[in-house]
């Protein structure tokens, strides 16, 4: 048997999305720039997308532009709107739990002479709407908070830090990393106050290399690409058709079966929490009702190194991350679990658990059980 | 400009009535190394020279780079090769030969002539000082020093003519195949690689043995090693990688005996099972990349401990190597980037805290004793499952 658990790292694609990418490659394979008719055909394709993505977010077609992925959605949010406003301030609020691409830009920008406040979160991975409203200050030109938090699953009160920074902050633009959020919630930038939001196509069974970032008309930003003007030069290079075609195909299919998939998930994790409960020295990080995300469940194995648990699992064909897909194959503590100030033994016996709504009961009984089975095994060769 | 090479080989021109056999294993290599490179090349043996000769359009840069990998060769040198003429015709070659390489350069220099082809109206000497002649005319930067020369420049006169100033190095060493072949025990770390290269630039064939220990040990590790064996390879031509299993062996060992001494007893057994492969493969010796004193299980003490289960010869061409003086080579050879990947192998998965440094062979035996009966059934089993990878 097989079990899949990983969707939090990336997920398969849909045939029906690979079918719809195939016609875009194959048939209506068109440069949108062009003059000529195929040109027009394959504009139409991207209207057609944008229309997709203004209507389920409800913002303007102009609001919305294509990327490379969730890298480039949320380099180009950060650097982008940094550059453009540094002259009203140069301070940046973010958490200390977020994603590599969203924190190393950052870090970046504190070398180019940026401040940017690292806001702590609870043993929940909730962040500290305190700590917000201290730091929010004039000079205070972007706020970065990730939906819901990729590791630990953890679902951030979006609204209230937008009121927040809308009461204190007149210029600072409000960013969200919704990569592991989009597709599990309805989001409705305008009525959550955020400015700038981050999805990434292959979270939601569309392929790898295509993402998009809605930018609030008021927003000031600059390119990060420059090069032939495509997306009114702020994102240069010829339109990836069939990955946007991806994309809204996913998105299409996401959008109709919402609540419906999200039901099942919240069913499928708490099948699985309540077994995790029943193993030994197992504790499942941060919340586990329906204020966490209905994917992802972290969970810390005491006296097991999550490196061999994983392996082990690998074996018995069950794939699963420890920390975050995307930085584990460099061995490193993650932030996010040092944010929520798990024990040092436990920063690397934590595994992460990501379902999708193609995971099944049967394979959550199965990895239940095969945990059962390796961890007193596992436990019994340690180092010494 | 050049279309030829004159490779120069060192140790093999002393070998006596056997010179023919190193000679054709060079060629063989050569040959070998030079069938991916882009161009069509013809290797030929020409009374104790070996050329390298392009036929049309060939990538320069690759050919010298996949001479340079071969075993045997001491020096390359890009020839311009013309047809046989009398002396004027030849010092205007030569001119513009030397306007192509040395414009504006100030040296001293000296004109070597090799006179094979008898019926040439000068002689060797006539032919140098002819030559001479005329660059000192040309170039005013450039002076004689027969003595000491900064420049040599080559005539070789044959069916044909040679001119060439410079000498590429290559490896040195012994072609390979000239050497029989031996079995690396290769882990994923910075050593192994480059003492299997050590022992291959001695003309060894290699193959490998790599012990892993799923799912204390990750597919990428086993991928790592893998890589290595393929960096390797460029050098040592194909290897025969042979991946065993070694977790159940491991965890016996781990069940049963004092934890302290657990990484010299594992040695033991892969070493018993490197041997056990290497004497099935038709492998001489066993290649590993200690040096003394490195960690633990490089102790002199830890080593012999170790040595104790062998019966073939064990090389350790790396066994008085200082860490810096490996890694420069490993840098050389380009598996240290690879090498520092950062994947768990199985001898660091389990290691006790303080093991011992000074085991001693009869207690380490003792304690073995107490494996026995069974493990020889989990090493049968490891054999059985040997994975074997081709390398090439």
């Amino acid at each position: 048997m097989q079990a899949y658990l990983d969707n939090a790292a990336t997920t398969r694609c849909t045939t029906r999305v690979a079918e719809a990418m195939v016609q875009a490659m194959c048939e209506n394979f068109g440069n949108p720039s062009s003059m000529h008719l195929m040109g027009v055909k394959a504009e139409q394709v991207l209207r057609d997308a944008k229309t997709f993505f203004a209507k389920n977010l409800k913002v303007k077609e102009k609001e919305i532009y294509f990327t490379s992925g969730g890298t480039e959605s949320n380099n180009l949010a950060i650097l982008g709107t940094a550059m453009a406003n540094q002259r009203a301030g140069k301070h940046l609020i973010t958490t200390v739990i977020e994603h590599p691409s969203v924190s190393h830009p950052m870090k970046a920008l504190e070398k180019q002479g940026f401040r940017v406040t690292y806001l702590p979160v609870d043993k929940d991975g909730i962040v500290s709407l305190e700590a917000l409203q201290e730091a929010l200050c004039e000079e205070t030109i972007l706020v970065s908070v990730m939906y819901v938090n990729n590791e630990i699953g953890a679902v951030q009160p979006i609204e209230q830090i937008a009121k927040l920074i809308k009461e204190k902050s007149k210029k600072a633009y409000f960013h969200v990393d919704a990569i592991q959020a989009y597709g599990k919630y309805q989001i409705y930038p305008g009525k959550e106050g955020i400015d700038l939001l981050s999805i990434s196509g292959h979270k939601l069974h569309a392929p790898k290399g295509v993402g998009l970032l809605y930018i609030n008309e008021k927003v000031k930003i600059h390119p990060l690409l420059h090069g032939g003007g495509q997306q009114k030069d702020i994102r240069s290079g010829t339109e990836n058709i069939p990955g946007i075609v991806g994309i809204t195909e996913a998105a299409r299919a996401c959008e109709q079966h919402l609540e419906e998939h999200r039901e099942q998930l919240y069913h499928i994790k708490q099948r699985f929490v309540d077994g995790v409960q029943k193993l030994e020295r197992a504790t499942v990080n941060g919340r586990t009702g329906k204020d966490s995300a209905p994917h992802i469940v972290s969970v810390s194995f005491e006296g097991v190194r999550s490196e061999v648990l994983l392996h082990a699992l690998e074996e018995r064909g069950i794939y699963v991350s420890a920390g975050s897909a995307c930085a584990s194959n460099k061995p490193s503590i993650s932030p996010t679990l040092q944010g929520i100030g798990l024990a040092k033994e436990l920063l690397s016996s934590t595994l992460r658990f990501s379902f999708s709504f193609d995971t099944t009961e049967e394979e959550i009984d199965y990895c239940l059980q095969e945990l059962a089975k390796l961890l007193p095994v596992l436990r019994r060769y340690v180092r010494r | 400009m050049f279309h030829a090479f004159l490779v120069k080989y060192g140790e093999i021109g002393v070998k006596g009535k056997n010179r023919y056999v190193f000679e054709d294993a060079l060629i063989a290599r050569i040959k070998h190394v030079l069938y991916p490179v882009e161009g069509t090349f013809q290797v030929t043996k020409d009374q104790g020279r070996v050329y390298v000769e392009a036929v049309g359009v060939f990538d320069y840069e690759e050919t010298v780079a996949a001479l340079q990998r071969v075993f045997g060769v001491v020096g390359i040198c890009p020839v311009v090769k013309i047809p046989n003429q009398d002396i004027e015709g030849l010092q205007k070659e030569v001119l513009s030969y030397m306007h192509q390489m040395y414009e504006n350069a100030t040296k001293s220099f000296k004109v070597h002539t090799r006179r094979v082809n008898k019926r040439y109206a000068l002689n060797s000497m006539e032919v140098s000082a002819a030559i001479g002649e005329k660059i000192l005319q040309e170039f005013p930067g450039l002076r004689v020093d027969v003595h000491e020369p900064e420049l040599i420049l080559h005539i070789e006169l044959r069916n044909y003519i040679c001119i060439y100033s410079e000498i590429l190095p290559g490896p040195g060493g012994m072609p390979l195949g000239t050497n029989g072949r031996s079995m690396l025990l290769l882990s994923g770390g910075i050593d192994s690689p480059v003492a299997g290269y050590m022992v291959a630039k001695r003309g060894v064939c290699i193959d490998a043995v790599y012990f892993h220990a799923p799912p204390y040990t990750s597919e990428r590790a086993k991928q790592k090693v893998v890589d290595l064996a393929k960096k390797v390879a460029r050098y040592t031509g194909a290897i025969r990688l042979h991946v065993i299993n070694f977790a159940e062996i491991q965890m016996y060992i781990y069940d049963t005996c004092p934890h302290d001494e657990l990484t010299i007893l594992m040695r033991r057994y892969m070493m018993r099972i490197a041997e056990k492969i290497a004497m099935d493969t038709g492998c001489l010796a066993l290649i590993t990349g200690e040096s003394i004193g490195q960690v633990a299980s490089q102790t002199v003490q830890s080593i012999a401990a170790t040595n104790d289960v062998c019966t073939l010869p064990v090389f350790r061409p790396l066994i008085a190597f200082d860490k810096e003086d490996i890694v420069t080579i490993a840098k050389k050879i380009d598996t240290y980037e690879t090498s520092i990947l950062p994947y768990e192998d199985c001898c660091t998965t389990f290691v006790a805290k303080h093991p011992v440094t000074k085991p001693r062979v009869d207690v380490i035996r003792r304690s073995e004793e107490a494996l026995m009966g069974q493990i020889e059934e989990m090493v049968e089993r490891a054999l059985a499952e040997d994975e074997v990878i081709e390398i090439r």
